[in-house]
């Protein structure tokens, strides 16, 4: 399966990843090498093989419904670039 | 052109634990900013989700409460997106393996008539932080106590068919929600909030029109309201021969009007994966009977059990089976008082709307079902009429004590002494000689029209305290 430059371009800028110019033709040479990688694999045969997961063969534990943690705001806003009243300040962001 | 509504909601609630969904932070609304966001909320390097059990058993208790299929695995998946108040980049939630299937929920329109709902699936996932926008000198204030609280999505099919059925969908939905106790359900908290897919396409025709999707709607009226406004919106581009774009639009109360979230279009794909730091949840059988067999009757079934046992209209047998508290409060009327049609009428008339105009909850009421009770038993025994029964449960609202104790301090008793009543009617027939001579003259239809008026001199002579009962009989027989 090939995969388009624009589709790349698409994902990074998802993923918030800049790709230069002078990189992309070659990213998109990687990941369509990767895809034929996973096509190789999509042609296995796997109608025995139940889906899986995690690669753990485990179930996820519980924790009880109880507050275990403390109030520590100073100590997480003291390495926090900005704040103020008590909250977070990031660059405007509004719909 | 007519058009046909087809809507379908996700609704978002959020699950009455203490604590949250991955962390041991508290759930508690209103806190200080920031003062309940711990490391794994905030998402430090390394940290790792710890799944909440109370969560898992709200979920199924939920999934049992629809009659839904359980998923006895489940899985969790990373939602991306980038958001500042999602700090990992990723939201936890359920993609492929939801912990609840189908199932279907029945609503009950004003009609009294009932329709079954399909709700495609329900899962589990946490919650993101709050953005605040305002006066912060042009930046955007964070605060992340909201993030990892535990949410329920629930998400029905495209079944609902007009703003009248998606208010009665969600109004039943937050009746099942509190009557299970998995959430508090308070809206305005924000404990129950709802996205509004909606389409439209001729009547008559099946294949469904492009849908717009209206995110955040938070109370009944505003659901009405946004849908009202996207239906007409709709209608008019389709009118004018255009096209609805797919897209994510915002409900303004202020305005009533709904706008594109146009910086969310190129978002929506969130290449989802499962979450390597969650491994599957394995339900056991075993686990999911414990639960049902601690299923409380449901509203659904309390009102059939209403309509069956007190003869109840189904309009009635839901409003008083909407909330498991009001339902036990009119269940306990009827036990003092013995008449189940008078009860309800005076739990949802007076009480219900005394207890709007005060502003206040059922629990706060001053007036308790043993003591409407025994007031409505002074209506059964002819003691009061029921208009003067008002005025007695009017001065019970205000403390003034039991039915009893207000009707003897205020005299209110019913006349139903026959001698006292005779002098009262004879008294009115001598001053009204023109009343009396006009109903000799009328015929049977016109004097039973005319002896209104004097059951009415008689009430007024009586200061409503007459037993009109017997009074119509006096009369009827003084008259003759």
């Amino acid at each position: 399966m090939a995969i388009e430059q624009d589709e790349i371009e698409k994902i990074a800028e998802l993923a918030r990843i800049r790709i230069g110019d002078d990189q992309i033709g070659q990213v998109t040479q990687r990941i369509t090498e990767i895809l034929g990688m996973v096509d190789q694999l999509q042609a296995v045969d796997t109608s025995d093989v139940e889906p899986m997961a995690n690669p753990l063969d485990a179930t996820q534990r519980l924790r009880a419904d109880a507050v275990t943690e403390v109030n520590r705001r100073e100590a997480f806003q003291a390495i926090a670039p900005a704040v103020e009243n008590g909250l977070y300040l990031v660059p405007k962001v509004i719909d | 052109m007519q058009w046909e509504t087809v809507i379908g909601l996700e609704v978002h609630l959020q699950l009455a634990t203490v604590s949250k969904i991955f962390s041991g932070s508290a759930t508690t609304f209103g806190a200080e900013p920031n003062t309940q966001a711990s490391a794994v909320d905030l998402a430090m390097p390394g940290m790792l989700p710890v799944l909440n059990e109370q969560a898992v058993h709200f979920a199924v208790l939920f999934g049992l409460g629809i009659g839904a299929e359980i998923g006895m695995r489940s899985v969790f998946d990373r939602k991306n997106y980038f958001y500042p108040d999602l700090p990992k980049g990723y939201q936890i939630s359920q993609f492929q393996h939801p912990i609840v299937g189908t199932g279907t929920f029945e609503i009950q329109l004003e009609d009294g008539s009932t329709r079954d709902i399909g709700i495609t699936r329900a899962h589990l996932e946490e919650d993101a932080g709050k953005s605040l926008h305002e006066d912060f000198h042009g930046q955007t204030g964070i605060d992340l106590n909201r993030a990892g609280t535990p949410l329920l999505e629930i998400v029905s099919e495209p079944d609902l068919r007009s703003a009248a059925e998606a208010v009665a969908y969600l109004k039943a939905m937050h009746s099942l929600v509190t009557y299970l106790g998995i959430s508090d359900g308070n809206m305005a908290e924000g404990s129950m909030r709802c996205d509004i897919n909606i389409s439209l396409r001729p009547v008559g025709t099946e294949t469904l029109g492009t849908r717009a999707e209206i995110k955040n709607v938070n109370s009944f009226r505003f659901v009405e309201k946004a849908i009202h406004h996207e239906f007409a919106r709709q209608a008019d581009i389709l009118e004018d021969g255009g096209k609805i774009v797919q897209e994510t639009r915002l409900y303004d109360a202020d305005k009533d009007e709904t706008r594109s979230m146009r910086s969310k279009e190129v978002a929506n794909d969130y290449r989802y994966f499962p979450e390597p730091d969650l491994l599957p949840i394995v339900i056991e059988d075993d686990y999911v009977e414990a639960l049902r067999q601690q299923l409380p009757e449901l509203p659904v079934q309390k009102r059939h059990r209403f309509v069956e046992q007190y003869a109840l209209g189904n309009y009635d047998a839901n409003v008083l089976a909407s909330s498991r508290e009001l339902a036990d409060y009119f269940e306990a009327v009827v036990a003092g008082c013995g008449d189940a049609k008078i009860a309800a009428n005076w739990v949802q008339g007076d009480l219900l709307g005394q207890l709007n105009r005060s502003e206040l909850s059922l629990g706060a009421s001053p007036v308790s079902a043993e003591a409407l009770a025994g007031l409505i038993t002074r209506i059964l025994d002819n003691s009061i009429s029921g208009k003067i029964a008002k005025q007695v449960f009017e001065a019970m609202w205000q403390g003034e004590g039991s039915a009893d104790e207000v009707i003897a301090a205020r005299g209110l008793q019913q006349v139903s002494d026959s001698g006292e009543l005779e002098s009262m009617v004879d008294e009115v027939i001598a001053g009204s000689a023109a009343q009396v001579e006009q109903y000799l003259a009328a015929d049977e239809g016109k004097r039973k029209k005319l002896v209104g008026y004097f059951v009415g001199q008689v009430m007024k002579l009586s200061k409503g305290q007459a037993n009109p009962k017997m009074v119509n009989e006096l009369l009827a027989k003084k008259l003759s």
